[in-house]
Parts: structure tokens; C-alpha cells; sequence
């Protein structure tokens, strides 16, 4: 039963993740690169906003939104769906797409915050300074340089989440319907059923500590002075 | 931004407090005549799939929503001062064991657990308290419980530069047994950052408290809490959006309100620019 909803809960917490990096990798470092400009300043009150809302209400907004006033996307998630090849890929996208923004968008929010402040702490250095009277080019500088450098703390951050990831996925799964381990988990709550709610919280301590185990790793490709033996 | 904030929240503190004295209708009075009606001078945010006034619930609601944030940031302060300054003072093995703790309550998946300690004593509570006193302390203390850490973690590392400096020093040279030298001098100059933690505990613990309300797990179904008045409306999205809209739209107004008060706090009482 877990392991039959393990892959949906992993398919929509991974991609709401690369979602998250993806907007707020760039973002941040813009963000960065001109402190307290207008995009900075924008950016920085957007992140603010977006951590403030709840996923549970963006979950509904955007249903009431896409769903019920534009009919666009589906608000409940199937995993059988019955046509096949193409048609398939397209349909699980499309039902896909409310949950894994509401989950990214809102990490991202945060995550935003903490690429800015860790580009800003990096991007001071000497050796920043070093590489750009090097001749190198500004997108160079940045992206071999700092960004490498400033990810180290980014990393430890999207370990230290994936706890409040994984909660952030109980509440997406349980507003769009999506059979995952975490509406397993209510509602085997809501039907007293003690070895089920044992099985699924053990499933979820096990995935915190892979994913810790993945920043470990992540660490040591980063920078190669951190290396364990 | 912050004092902009400071308003909204106080407006709408005042609103929650003074509110049910002034718009006096009744929250449980069901009246299917007026189902599900829109906004209107009658009702000014509608009402429910029963005909229930969604504004003197709001106002009700908001009622136990704030007093959860607030309680839950004292239990999470009060417990991470407390051990914040035991491994600060102790140092040594103390200090290991109390920050093994902390680190190991870092790294627990915060909402199943939540989910589990209250599946766990819900039954036993209520039976002791009764459901309502019962369900508001369990909440209260798991959400407390689950956010002391960060505020251990900044007590104990003021208490660690603090209890260097000269000052505490000259007041050990003069006598101070180490309980006086703890609780009048080193705590009153830790506190900066403590208050910046506890502000931003009281949007996290609404958050969770609405989480947990949304999620049917939180207060019973006659108490009307904020979560819970969107856990009932999301099944009438189509029909009812304004139900969803007015209890959203006031989480995230005192959750921003909040988080704002907190960063101009920060801005305001950098420990680096103190010190």
C-alpha cells in the first residue's frame, strides 16, 4: 500500500523542488549582484509574501482560479488515467501543475531569501575580486565562483526543509486529492488505524534522513576540501 | 513596513477581541433560508453551507487562532530559554547531551509528527479536560514543544559570548552566586534575538495551527477556528468561494502582519550592530 503511493509523493516533492531552485537560484543571485535595488527590493517583498501564504490557501485559490472560474486544469489528481503515449505525458502534467506550484513556489519564496543573503556574504571576497581583475567575464565570475561556493549553505537549507517539505506535502496532497503517503496518512488518522500511521511516519523519517544523507553527498561535489573517509 | 504592520495586527487583535461585542449574532444559529448567501448587509461575509454568520464566526475563530500563536510561542521561548541557558551556563558534557537534543528535535519531520502525538493523546486528553480545554492545551503544547529549538540555539550562543565580557565578570568578582548572575545579568542582555524568534514562532504556530485545523485534525467541528472554517469551505469552492476567501485572506494578513513586525525587529535589534 505505502509503496504503491511512494512514487507520486516523490514525482510531486521533487519536482515542487526543482521548481523551487530553479526561481530562486536566478532570482536570488540577481537579487545579489544589484543589493537594494528595485528588482532586490521587489523580489525580497514578494518572498516575504509568498512565505506568508499558506499553502493550504494558495492550494484553493488556485483551484478556485484554474479550476472552477477558467476550467483549465483538473483539481483532482488520478493516477488512472486512461489514455496512453503522449496524450498520457500530457495529462499527468497538466494535473500535476497546481500542486507542484503551490508546493515550489512556496519554498522558493524562502529559499529566495537565503540564496541572496548567502551570494551577498560570498561575493566580497578577495578571490571574487581576484578572478574579475583576472579578466574573466561577469557571468563567469558569478556563476563558476560564486555561486559555487554560495550554494554550500543553500544546501544545508534545502536538507534542514525536506522535513517541512514533506509536511508542506501532506496539506498539497490532501486540498488537490493526490493518492501519496501523506493523505494515506490522514486518513488513516481519521480511521484510527494504528499500523498504518506507525508504517507511513517511519516512511517519512526514512526519506528526512536519505535526503540528509543526498546534502551530505551534495557537500563533498561542491567542495572538494569536505570529503569523508 | 512594520509599523504598517503593527497597525494591521492591532486592528485586527481588536477586531477579534472586541468584535463579538459588537456584532452580536450568534456563531452556531442555523438558518437555511439564508444558505450559503453571498456577502450583503445582512450577513457582511456571508455564511455557511448551514446559514451560519461567517463574520461573527471569523471573529470567534480568530479569537482561538491568536491565543494558539501566542501560547504556543510562550511554551517554545520559555522552554528554549530554559535550555539555551542550562547548556550555556553548564558548558561541558551538559551542554553536549542538551544540544544532541536539540539537534535531534531539528531534524524530526515536524507535521506527521504532530499529526501522530495528537492521534496519539487526543482521546486521553479529552477525557481529562473535557475537548475543548483538552484540544487547545495538546496543540498548544505539541507546537510549542515542536519549535523551541532555534530560540535554545540563540540563548545558549549569547549566553556563551555574554558570560565572557567584563561586566559579568565584575559582578562574579562581587559575590553573585550563578542563578542571580544568570537571571540579572546575562538573560536581560540575550534577549534581542529571543524576541525577533518569538515573533516569528507566533506566524509559524498559527500556520500550524490552521494546518492542523485544515487538515480535520485540530478542533472540534462546533469551534470555528480560522483552519477550520477553510477545511469546511473547500468543498463548496464552486459555488461558496467568498466562505474560503475571508478565513484565508485574514491567516495570511496576521501571518505577513507578523512576519513584517518580526524583520523590522530584526532590523532593529541586530545583534551585530548591538554589540
Amino acid at each position: 500500500m505505502i509503496l504503491q503511493r511512494i512514487p507520486t509523493t516523490l514525482f510531486v516533492v521533487g519536482s515542487s523542488q526543482i521548481l523551487a531552485l530553479a526561481v530562486a537560484l536566478p532570482v536570488g543571485v540577481y537579487a545579489a549582484m544589484r543589493p537594494y535595488s528595485i528588482f532586490d527590493q521587489i523580489a525580497n517583498a514578494v518572498a516575504f509574501i509568498g512565505f506568508s501564504l499558506p499553502t493550504f490557501f494558495t492550494g484553493l485559490l488556485l483551484i478556485l482560479i484554474f479550476s472552477v472560474n477558467l476550467g483549465w486544469l483538473p483539481f483532482v489528481y488520478r493516477t488512472d488515467i486512461a489514455a496512453t503515449g503522449w496524450l498520457w505525458y500530457w495529462e499527468n502534467f497538466k494535473q500535476a501543475i497546481m500542486p507542484v506550484t503551490v508546493l515550489g513556489l512556496f519554498q522558493a519564496a524562502s529559499y529566495t531569501r537565503y540564496v541572496r543573503s548567502a551570494v551577498l556574504d560570498v561575493i566580497r571576497l578577495d578571490y571574487v575580486t581576484t578572478a574579475r581583475s583576472k579578466g574573466l567575464g561577469e557571468g563567469k565570475v558569478i556563476v563558476k565562483h560564486v555561486v559555487r561556493n554560495a550554494l554550500i549553505p543553500v544546501v544545508t537549507l534545502v536538507a534542514l526543509q525536506m522535513p517541512a517539505v514533506f509536511g508542506g506535502a501532506i496539506v498539497t496532497e490532501q486540498i488537490f486529492r493526490i493518492p501519496g503517503i501523506g493523505s494515506l496518512l490522514i486518513s488513516s488518522i481519521l480511521a484510527n488505524d494504528t499500523p498504518v500511521i506507525m508504517a507511513v511516519t517511519f516512511v517519512f523519517a526514512c526519506l528526512v534522513v536519505v535526503f540528509n544523507l543526498l546534502a551530505d553527498i551534495i557537500y563533498g561535489w561542491l567542495d572538494p576540501r569536505i570529503s569523508y573517509r | 513596513m512594520a509599523v504598517a504592520s503593527v497597525v494591521i495586527l492591532t486592528v485586527l487583535t481588536s477586531a477579534v477581541l472586541l468584535g463579538p461585542f459588537i456584532w452580536r449574532v450568534p456563531i452556531n444559529e442555523i438558518d437555511f433560508t439564508a444558505r450559503l448567501s453571498t456577502p450583503g448587509w445582512q450577513h457582511p461575509f456571508g455564511t455557511d453551507d448551514l446559514g451560519q454568520d461567517l463574520l461573527a464566526r471569523m471573529l470567534y475563530g480568530g479569537r482561538i487562532s491568536l491565543a494558539v500563536g501566542f501560547a504556543a510561542m510562550a511554551v517554545a521561548i520559555v522552554v528554549g530559554i530554559l535550555i539555551g541557558a542550562i547548556s550555556g551556563i553548564a558548558r561541558g558534557s551538559v551542554d553536549a547531551v542538551l544540544m544532541w537534543i536539540t539537534d535531534l528535535f531539528l531534524s524530526l519531520p515536524q507535521l506527521p509528527l504532530l499529526l501522530l502525538v495528537i492521534y496519539l493523546f487526543r482521546d486521553f486528553l479529552k477525557n481529562m479536560v473535557g475537548p475543548e480545554g483538552g484540544v487547545f492545551i495538546l496543540i498548544v503544547l505539541v507546537i510549542g514543544g515542536f519549535r523551541w529549538m532555534p530560540v535554545a540555539r540563540l540563548v545558549r550562543a549569547q549566553f556563551l559570548s555574554l558570560r565572557e565580557k567584563e561586566f559579568v565578570e565584575a559582578a562574579r568578582a562581587l559575590g553573585a552566586t550563578t542563578p542571580r548572575l544568570v537571571i540579572r545579568h546575562i538573560l536581560p542582555n540575550s534577549l534581542g534575538p529571543v524576541i525577533v524568534a518569538g515573533t516569528i514562532d507566533v506566524a509559524a504556530a498559527i500556520i500550524a495551527e490552521s494546518t492542523l485545523s485544515f487538515l480535520g485534525l485540530g478542533f472540534p467541528p462546533d469551534i470555528p477556528t480560522w483552519g477550520r472554517l477553510l477545511f469546511d469551505a473547500k468543498d463548496y469552492l464552486d459555488i461558496a468561494p467568498h466562505w474560503a476567501l475571508f478565513a484565508g485572506a485574514a491567516i495570511f494578513l496576521t501571518v505577513l502582519a507578523i512576519n513584517f513586525i518580526g524583520d523590522g525587529l530584526r532590523d532593529a535589534l541586530d545583534p551585530r550592530k548591538v554589540m
